[in-house]
């Protein structure tokens, strides 16, 4: 019986030392410097490879269909709700001053600089950042990314390049469009609510916009959408544990993508204010 | 394609050659000090209980991964030297029949095995008879428009073998090709292998636990001009011969325990071989 694997088992588990304080900090502090340079190889090769061939075209038009099409509802629907929302808000305080006419100023300045990118950003990250993470991951613990690296194709290329211009170019566009129906929203609440002119919100809306604001809407906008993208691919690609471990992915895909998009959000706001006064 | 129907070998090499290769992960040391050799057109049956390294071999021999130590030559390349951008275009020339077929579930049987033709660039007219062919010789030709959640486990490992098979590589890695499939179907994935190694030449590694698929690759052989398989103790004094297309190799504890042809498999009165063959 001394031979048998289960009294080895038992002898092994025996001699294992328990690891300290330092040992365990080391070590995740060890993986999480890993991890963040492997999502920078991820991210950084993603954009090279839009230098060189080949390119997946068909690829990239399916997720830019997914991205685009595919969260057009859900940015609509709440685009429009949060411009009325803007408008009740705001409106309540001017009534004080009786400045209700700046409401169309206000709105308009808050939805482009601010609130139209960051939410069509955390939007596309519950929506895409997600379904990135559990669709890369299933096909990991499936084998059909490696099936893919066996007959000779970078997956890098072939499933990241294609969703990260997806949201590149979709998130940008998304935020354009929230931006028109946070208007509209706006627009009726104000003259239901407020009773402003319709003529008169949309003209102080549109002045009040200089080319910096758009700038900066949009700046940021592609910056999310990098994000979302990258880190999505990247918790799929490196999904461990079957299923179970790829909805873990997708959980912290979307937590992170969220996260990394308001931190994001603070620096970029800083950027660009110095920008606007700088250079515009 | 050479004139007789076979596949292209640069003669005179091994096919694939591992020499002293070491791989470990978190867990410990897998392999320790791998040395082996496939020679052209032989198929080798690598033997062993789960968890010894079998797919890692076969991962390395297709440079999806890199061992620790050692090197690996396949086709006369370094794989286990080779860059990354490097070993995709070589991949290219060889076909990995994985465990579960690891097709691809979003696209019907024809782009599956049509994919590597359309990452070439391969032009649409062409594409079409060479994936009715494959698809004609692993007997699913009526399959190509089905997606792959709509096959049976054993049509999933036929497709797999199609996809392989697509662009006519000398080499084939099977992957546990029979784990989880009933007795005929096993069968008709033997028949498929033999078939590969004895009409067009493909030189095979197939890693197994199944002890009864190597008896069926070192004990059989197809016959092109029956079209169906004999056993090689009906081919009279040929039969030493058929049955040297087949050798065994046992893995143990990361290292190679066994190595040999079918006879010395059986004669073996080694109680660790024992349990293979009981």
């Amino acid at each position: 019986m001394a031979d048998t694997p289960l009294q080895v088992a038992g002898n092994r588990a025996k001699r294992e030392e328990v690891p300290s304080v330092v040992e365990v900090l080391e070590g995740a502090t060890k993986r999480a410097v890993a991890a963040v340079q492997d999502y920078s190889q991820l991210s950084f090769r993603a954009l090279t490879n839009l230098a060189t061939s080949p390119h997946y075209f068909q690829d990239t038009l399916e997720q830019m269909d997914d991205v685009g099409v595919g969260s057009l509802p859900i940015i609509l629907l709440s685009g429009f709700f949060i411009g009325g929302v803007m408008v009740l808000q705001t409106g309540a305080q001017f009534v004080r001053f009786g400045q209700t006419s700046l409401t169309g100023d206000v709105v308009s300045l808050a939805l482009v600089r601010e609130l139209a990118p960051s939410i069509t950003g955390l939007l596309t990250a519950g929506r895409c950042s997600s379904g990135m993470a559990s669709e890369l991951g299933s096909m990991l613990v499936t084998e059909q990314v490696d099936a893919m690296r066996a007959m000779g194709t970078d997956p890098s290329r072939k499933l990241v390049t294609p969703r990260v211009l997806a949201t590149l170019t979709m998130v940008p566009l998304l935020t354009a469009l929230m931006v028109f129906v946070g208007l509209l929203g706006g627009c009726v609440a104000s003259v239901f609510s407020l009773q402003l002119s319709a003529v008169e919100f949309w003209r102080r809306a549109i002045d009040i916009l200089e080319f910096s604001d758009l700038m900066q809407g949009f700046s940021k906008a592609m910056v999310f959408g990098f994000l979302l993208a990258t880190v999505g691919c990247y918790k799929g690609l490196t999904a461990r544990g079957g299923t179970q471990g790829v909805g873990r992915a997708t959980t912290q895909a979307v937590v992170i993508s969220s996260v990394l998009i308001i931190v994001a959000d603070l620096f970029l706001t800083k950027l660009s204010l110095y920008l606007a006064n700088r250079v515009f | 394609m050479a004139e007789d129907g076979s596949f292209p070998f640069a003669e005179g090499r091994s096919a694939i050659a591992f020499e002293g290769v070491r791989i470990g992960f978190d867990g410990g040391e897998i392999l320790r000090g791998v040395s082996f050799c496939v020679r052209q057109r032989e198929t080798v049956v690598l033997l062993g209980e789960t968890g010894t390294g079998k797919t890692l071999t076969l991962k390395m021999a297709a440079g999806l991964l890199k061992p620790d130590r050692g090197t690996i030559d396949v086709l006369g390349q370094k794989v286990s030297e080779m860059a990354e951008s490097d070993l995709l275009a070589f991949r290219r020339t060889i076909g990995f029949m994985f465990q579960e077929g690891a097709l691809f579930d979003s696209m019907t049987v024809a782009d599956n095995v049509a994919y590597r033709l359309h990452e070439d660039g391969v032009r649409e007219e062409e594409i079409e008879p060479r994936v009715r062919e494959v698809l004609r010789f692993v007997e699913l030709e009526h399959t190509l428009d089905q997606l792959p959640s709509e096959l049976s486990g054993g049509m999933r490992r036929r497709v797999s073998i199609a996809r392989a098979l697509i662009n006519r590589p000398p080499i084939v890695l099977y992957d546990s090709p029979t784990a989880g499939l009933d007795p005929v179907t096993s069968q008709t994935i033997i028949t498929l292998i033999l078939r590969l190694r004895d009409v067009y030449g493909v030189t095979g590694l197939l890693a197994t636990h199944r002890l009864q698929d190597g008896f069926g690759l070192a004990n059989f052989h197809f016959d092109p001009h029956t079209d169906r398989v004999v056993a090689n103790s009906e081919n009279g004094s040929g039969a030493a011969a058929l049955a040297a297309r087949t050798r065994f190799l046992v893995y143990r504890d990361g290292e190679v325990y066994f190595e040999g042809g079918p006879e010395e498999m059986v004669n073996s009165k080694d109680p660790y071989l024992k349990r293979f063959l009981v």
